[in-house]
């Protein structure tokens, strides 16, 4: 049942992609997204995921304004004519516990201003994070529990 | 007055996403190493490759071409982070050492 929704997902996806809702269209992409489940199977996790709408959809515009945001930073930091940053590696430590919500936060933090995910350890207790201009390492950390940890933990109960 | 406005609107964007694109590129020569050359490439390029798809998908003033400029803007905010990640992880597991601009490099769970 899943996998019948999640494959006429993707070939909704594949008409959207290719602009065309053509029967012929529409059958090749549920063919294709057949075959692209059937390879990754053995990677992806058993078991559902309880998800709260709203509160993904907030994650999701909150990622969109820092989005914004962290482009306009980076961009001032590149035309300032002297080059005022000082980088430094953090190590965050995680509260999120699954693989997914782990990497749901490192990319989140890859596209927010002034930070780039870089590594996690292997005990999954620590994500490091590349930080453009960091002037303290603890309020980097607590910004990032506050904002994207705390609304991802709202997101998947 | 439709077209105009439309026409501004997507003049602006262009703009923007260029200037974006060019800090992106600018960035890549002035900053000091990989780890903060990547932070220029994986957020002023993919915010300035996203503002030209947009403007590219709203100036046909057809919706299939504008989905298909939304699907394109949103596979690069999914892919965008992970190659700027498997770069930067790759230069940390190579022992690429970072910039000595760095005030500091916390690696708590090293020292344990």
């Amino acid at each position: 049942m899943r996998r019948l929704a999640a494959s006429l997902i993707l070939a909704v996806v594949w008409a959207v992609v290719t602009g065309s809702a053509a029967p012929a269209n529409l059958l090749l992409g549920l063919l294709l997204a057949i075959l692209c489940l059937g390879v990754t199977r053995r990677h992806r996790g058993r078991g559902t995921i309880a998800v709260r709408p709203v509160a993904l959809l907030l994650l999701g515009l909150v990622f969109l304004r820092e989005l914004a945001l962290s482009a306009w930073s980076v961009a001032i930091a590149v035309l300032r004519p002297r080059l005022d940053i000082r980088p430094a590696m953090v190590a965050f430590p995680l509260r999120l516990k699954r693989d997914f919500e782990i990497a749901l936060l490192a990319n989140c933090i890859t596209l927010t201003p002034g930070t780039l995910s870089v590594d996690v350890s292997e005990d999954r207790r620590f994500l490091h994070v590349h930080a453009l201009d960091c002037r303290d390492p603890q309020d980097l950390c607590r910004g990032i529990a506050e904002t994207f940890e705390r609304r991802i933990m709202e997101a998947f109960p | 007055m439709m077209a105009d406005a439309l026409a501004l609107l997507c003049a602006f964007l262009l703009v923007a996403g260029s200037a974006f694109a060019l800090t992106a590129a600018i960035g890549i020569n002035r900053f000091p190493d990989l780890f903060t050359r990547m932070h220029a490439a994986s957020k002023a390029g993919t915010v300035g490759s996203s503002l030209l798809l947009l403007a590219a998908g709203l100036y046909s003033w057809d919706f299939a071409v504008f989905l298909r400029a939304l699907a394109g803007i949103a596979f690069l905010i999914l892919t965008a982070p992970v190659a700027a990640h498997l770069l930067a992880r790759a230069a940390k597991g190579s022992g690429y050492r970072i910039s000595t601009l760095s005030v500091r490099a916390t690696h708590r769970d090293n020292k344990k």
